[in-house]
């Protein structure tokens, strides 16, 4: 769907010469949810805006859909920039239209003949939850009902890409799930294919399929999520992942577990994208003869299952507990049972 | 009553004068509308930054609102005397004083109108931009609209201006208020006359102010 190779792009400023990106390759599939995350100054807002070609490219090529972006002439740009939906983190609505001339506003660059808009905008009103809000201007409206007219927007002429510049990052916590969760909504709804950028691991958790992490203008680990969860190999990946699953504490209480429950045998459950055997810990104890007690852990959801790590203490039988064990490595649960403290 | 505390006010002229103070101030705020939009858009699409950045236009817009914006009004009367002939054929009456009341007004409008258009959010042009606008369409969908009530209360500030322009004019020949409070009043030493004439002048300010700002606080949807 989207492919990119050699993408580059400096900035000439007095003093010295920016490589906001440099040497970029990228492949993005049809219909997925690709994230890039990275602090600010890593490159990926310049990276976003180089794929509609709002920054020129200083070398590179960018093919989305089959379309060369990277070669069109300012005519044909302009049509392709039909076909791609953009959404920002300041929204960027016109405050003298109200909610519906806004999501409009994309339809009468396109041509769209009067009666059509009409429809298509009622249409995606109620697409993104905002019946009623219609007449309102964007004054009126709060953050994420901003944000909606914003998605609404981008999707007024059937984009096959929806771009997400820090579509979150100025919403409060729930707000920005309700955005992520019309998100996913849409892209299971409509297909399309999402690239986002952002800065919180928690939204790259939430909805992406497939992750990259930039720094210094570079992409440096690419993956699924729950690989790159799982097996964070930079420094700059691993800091993330600890912002969702933050745990510095983790060593020492390791060390008091062990000391705590010296009968027994303490494991550690390794949850790696597990979605049939949800509610393993019950299923264990009832299966086999053993009390499983829960002693620390931390389970998140993605888009591809459970993610996280228990700690659970097994008492019983030591036979009862290697069936139990194995039982449990049978699924797609990780176990580590002589780990090192 | 009227006529004791006024003996030397004839209201008929006074309403003529009114009328012409009235004609000049309307077309000469309508030709400086036109014209200092049109520059002002210059300054701000040539400017840095600009969609039709370019320096040489930019300096050659600037060059020209500057100069002129420099010229003291009753000097730029004086000097365009040739110009207004040749356009109006003469250079007496309030039609006369037209051309001299828009090529001063609009240079000062024209910094009112970019000042106005820089204030418009850089991020809805971009998102404009991104949605595969024309620069048409984003000059008359996105920049004008949203710079609107700004466009509305920098005309309101300019016509004001202008309707003091209208005076000074007045004193050389153009007619309405000012030539009337000159010729008639502080000639003639009927200071009832220029103060009647002041107070029809003050009350026309106000008129346009309350115009202006119930206009642009209704369009101002922020």
């Amino acid at each position: 769907m989207i492919s990119i190779k050699g993408l580059s792009k400096v900035f000439r400023t007095k003093d010295q010469d920016v490589h906001a990106v440099s040497d970029l390759e990228a492949t993005i599939d049809s219909g997925e949810i690709f994230g890039v995350i990275g602090y600010s100054g890593a490159g990926k807002s310049t990276f976003i805006r180089l794929l509609n070609r709002l920054e020129d490219p200083s070398g590179g090529t960018i093919n989305i859909d089959d379309r060369e972006i990277s070669s069109l002439s300012k005519g044909d740009l302009r049509l392709a920039r039909q076909d791609m939906g953009m959404i920002f983190q300041h929204f960027n609505l016109l405050w003298s239209r109200t909610v519906e001339d806004n999501i409009a506003f994309p339809l009468e660059i396109a041509g769209v003949p009067k009666e059509e808009r009409k429809h298509r905008v009622d249409e995606l009103v109620e697409l993104v939850g905002l019946g009623g809000r219609g007449a309102s201007y964007p004054s009126q409206l709060s953050g994420g009902q901003k944000q909606r007219v914003g998605i609404a927007r981008a999707l007024a002429n059937r984009p096959k890409v929806l771009l997400c510049d820090e579509a979150t990052s100025a919403l409060d916590p729930e707000t920005t799930d309700s955005i992520l969760d019309l998100l996913v909504d849409i892209n299971a709804k409509l297909g399309l294919t999402i690239v986002l950028i952002t800065h919180e691991m928690h939204v790259i958790r939430k909805i992406c399929h497939r992750v990259a992490v930039m720094e210094d203008g570079k992409i440096v680990e690419e993956g699924d999520v729950l690989d790159v969860f799982l097996r964070p190999k930079q420094k700059v990946t691993k800091r993330f992942v600890d912002q969702v699953m933050g745990d510095p504490d983790r060593e020492s209480s390791l060390s008091l577990i062990k000391e705590e429950y010296p009968l027994g045998e303490v494991a550690q459950f390794h949850f790696v994208g597990e979605r049939t055997h949800q509610a393993l810990i019950s299923e264990v104890s009832r299966k086999f003869q053993v009390d499983v007690n829960v002693l620390h852990g931390k389970i998140t959801q993605t888009q591809k299952g459970a993610y996280g790590t228990l700690i659970v203490h097994l008492e019983g039988e030591k036979e009862e507990i290697e069936r139990a064990l194995t039982y449990v490595r049978e699924t797609s649960v990780e176990v580590e049972v002589a780990f090192d403290v | 009553m009227f006529e004791q505390l006024f003996p030397n006010v004839q209201i008929d002229d006074m309403i003529t004068a009114t009328n012409e103070t009235l004609f000049m101030t309307f077309f000469s705020v309508l030709g400086t509308f036109i014209f200092g939009l049109l520059l002002g858009l210059l300054l701000y699409l040539t400017g840095p930054g600009g969609i039709w950045q370019n320096k040489v236009a930019n300096w050659i817009t600037a060059a020209f609102v500057n100069v002129f914006r420099a010229i003291p009004f009753i000097i730029l009367i004086l000097l365009l005397f040739p110009f207004t002939d040749f356009l109006v054929g003469t250079i007496r009456g309030p039609s006369a004083a037209l051309p001299a009341l828009i090529i001063g007004g609009a240079p000062f409008y024209a910094r009112l109108v970019e000042i106005a258009l820089k204030e418009v959010d850089k991020g809805v042009i971009e998102a404009a931009k991104a949605m595969g606008a024309k620069y048409r369409t984003i000059i008359f969908k996105v920049l004008l609209p949203e710079s609107t009530p700004a466009l509305i209360s920098g005309l309101t500030v300019t016509a004001i201006a202008l309707i003091s322009y209208t005076a000074v004019a007045g004193v050389i020949g153009a007619g309405g208020l000012g030539d009337f409070a000159y010729f008639y009043g502080f000639q003639r030493n009927s200071f009832d006359v220029v103060f009647v004439c002041t107070v029809l002048i003050v009350i026309i300010v106000f008129i346009f102010q309350f115009i202006g700002d119930f206009a642009s606080r209704k369009l101002d949807k922020r």
